[in-house]
């Protein structure tokens, strides 16, 4: 990666990452713009924090001070990481590309030499990023102080938690992408979708309680879905629910949704271009 | 590669349609019908061309312009665009054309005008040195040094369509269209719009397409008109034949000193009416057969002229005369 390979093909790849290394970093600016937006979000992600803590606290004691692996520190340390990833993992199924796509806007993406996908969900990357510093980070410090967490030792527990974070974060915008952006191709109002989208989301991401709590068919439901890949699988290595190499299967799955989601997507906007009709002016 | 003439400058065609139909299925109340907004369209624009394309809402324009740059897939027939195939070659095509639709933005609405253009070079793969020598000429040239720092939703419209220009135009584009560019403008912002486009065209042989209603946009800018007409081309030729075909008139308004006769005898123009008892008057002239000056030096001669207005032809009216000739 460091050294810039010579020839065609590594030019290429250096022009890519120029042009969408400038769309990350567009995405993440524009979200700087709404500081106090991200101060509002913060405060809400606490409130609900210190009500997670007081039901699954609640719920490790009752269970014996110990509940499918969690204790009361380890489960202060998901809440407080979950509660911050909140800000930067899609689970409102909200995403502007899919109002370009209503809007007629969409024509202006499509007339840019650039993938519309991969520039829509590189967009939304950056502004996650960028959501990390005023919600992800204060959330953590907040709770750890608070509260008081479980940190793993191992660092490279931070180093793969980081790598899982992002990764967690790019499911997540190219799952909407997938299931409440590209149907608007066909479909005149996605709403609904981006309503089921949330419903189903957050609870089988791992938001509300662990998965690995869920009685054992319904977690073997949630892993067969990418919404634990956005989640509860950065919040498990991060926590250090898992060992090395338990964290490198985790982030193998991410990887794996990640290509599925994201080729299906590519599909459809293929199909759903040729269908495209952009209406008015 | 057997091409033997390889002759460039004979000719290739910067946009080349035959038969170009494009047909939507709308549902109307509960049956299904088809329409058909581009019907059969044949058309050839060469490099360095200034074309107006003008007709009136719903005839088919923005749909053409769709097809052209591959936002569209035609129903029947073919276009050619820069030589590609606008659909297939999508992204190809897009490093040659610039588009400005005066309804929608291509500028990032949160971030300043500059971070807007910074986007745009590495999107089109500027090097620094050409990202920085072309934005300096259009900073210069359309006169936004005063707002290059500002986010985009802070700018006035004015000021936000010329950033809009820059932004389609700052890969330097063979093909630049326009779709409704002037629209909302002032007298002024028209003008300078106008003056830039003409100077961008003689410095870089920029071929120019665009939509408008604005007469003033089509004598100003273009050297060929195109009138469509419910999908269908209705004329193409310049714009004295235009006013030929259709007989475009202006309209001279003058406000007397005191109430005159109404002024028929006036040579090459027709009165068309008198207000206040005839102290404001409307005599309607053809461009072709006499000025305004000489209108007015024989207006002169009956009364003491105040002051007047010259009233441009509207591209309302010119397409509609032409849609009348077209409908027994």
């Amino acid at each position: 990666m460091r050294a810039a390979p010579a020839g065609p093909s590594g030019v290429r790849v250096l022009r890519v990452l120029r042009v969408y290394g400038r769309i990350l970093v567009a995405g993440f600016r524009r979200q700087s713009a709404y500081l106090a937006a991200a101060f509002g979000g913060l405060v809400a992600n606490t409130m609900f924090g210190l009500l997670k803590v007081a039901i699954l606290f609640a719920t490790v004691r009752a269970a014996g001070g110990e509940l499918e692996g969690y204790d009361v520190a380890l489960m202060s340390t998901y809440i407080w990481v979950s509660q911050g990833l909140l800000g930067s993992v899609n689970l409102f199924g909200r995403i502007d590309i899919a109002d370009r796509i209503k809007d007629g806007d969409v024509a202006v993406d499509f007339l840019r030499p650039l993938d519309v996908q991969a520039a829509a969900i590189t967009t939304e990357v950056g502004r996650s990023l960028f959501n990390l510093i005023p919600r992800g980070i204060p959330s953590v410090l907040i709770g750890g102080l608070v509260v008081g967490m479980a940190l793993p030792d191992d660092p490279a527990a931070y180093l793969l938690g980081a790598l899982s974070i992002l990764l967690g974060i790019t499911v997540s915008a190219a799952t909407v992408y997938l299931v409440v952006a590209a149907p608007g191709f066909w479909l005149v109002e996605t709403r609904g979708l981006q309503l089921l989208y949330m419903v189903v989301s957050g609870f089988l991401a791992g938001l509300f309680v662990p998965i690995w709590i869920f009685p054992h068919w319904l977690e073997t439901l949630a892993q067969a879905t990418p919404f634990p890949s956005m989640m509860m699988y950065p919040v498990d290595i991060v926590s250090g629910r898992v060992d090395t190499s338990g964290a490198l299967v985790l982030v193998a799955a991410q990887v794996a949704w990640l290509v599925g989601v994201a080729a299906l997507g590519q599909v459809l906007t293929r199909a759903g271009r040729r269908h495209l009709e952009v209406q008015g002016g | 590669m057997t091409d033997q003439t390889n002759d460039r400058t004979a000719s290739v065609p910067i946009i080349e349609t035959t038969g170009l139909t494009r047909e939507f299925r709308v549902r109307d109340g509960l049956h299904r019908r088809t329409v058909v907004a581009v019907d059969d369209l044949t058309v050839r624009i060469e490099p360095g061309e200034a074309v107006g394309y003008i007709g009136a809402n719903g005839a088919g324009k923005s749909t053409t312009i769709k097809m052209l740059t591959g936002i569209l897939v035609p129903s029947r027939g073919s276009v050619t665009t820069c030589g590609l195939r606008p659909v297939q070659d999508r992204r190809r095509l897009a490093r040659q054309v610039g588009v400005v639709f005066g309804q929608r933005s291509q500028l990032w609405w949160d971030l300043p005008v500059r971070e807007s253009f910074r986007i745009l070079a590495a999107i089109h793969d500027l090097s620094a040195a050409a990202e920085h020598e072309r934005t300096d000429e259009l900073v210069e040239r359309l006169e936004m040094a005063d707002f290059l720092g500002q986010p985009v939703r802070q700018l006035s419209l004015g000021q936000r369509m010329r950033a809009e220009v820059a932004a389609a135009l700052l890969h330097s584009p063979r093909l630049v269209v326009l779709d409704e560019p002037t629209i909302g403008l002032d007298v002024l912002a028209k003008q300078r719009l106008r003056e830039f486009l003409v100077a961008e065209r003689r410095t870089h042989g920029t071929t120019l397409l665009l939509t408008t209603h604005d007469m003033g946009d089509v004598e100003r800018l273009c050297d060929r008109i195109l009138v469509i007409d419910r999908g269908r081309l209705a004329y193409d030729g310049d714009l004295p034949g235009l006013s030929r075909t259709v007989g475009a008139e202006r309209v001279l308004v003058v406000d007397l000193a005191a109430p005159t006769p109404d002024l028929t005898g006036i040579a090459a123009t027709r009165h068309l009416a008198s207000e206040g008892g005839g102290l404001r008057q409307r005599l309607a002239f053809d461009a072709e057969a006499t000025t305004a000056a000489k209108v007015l030096a024989a207006v002169s001669d009956h009364a003491e002229v105040l002051d007047l207005t010259v009233e441009e032809p509207d591209i309302e009216d010119v397409v509609r005369r032409i849609y009348a000739s077209r409908r027994p």
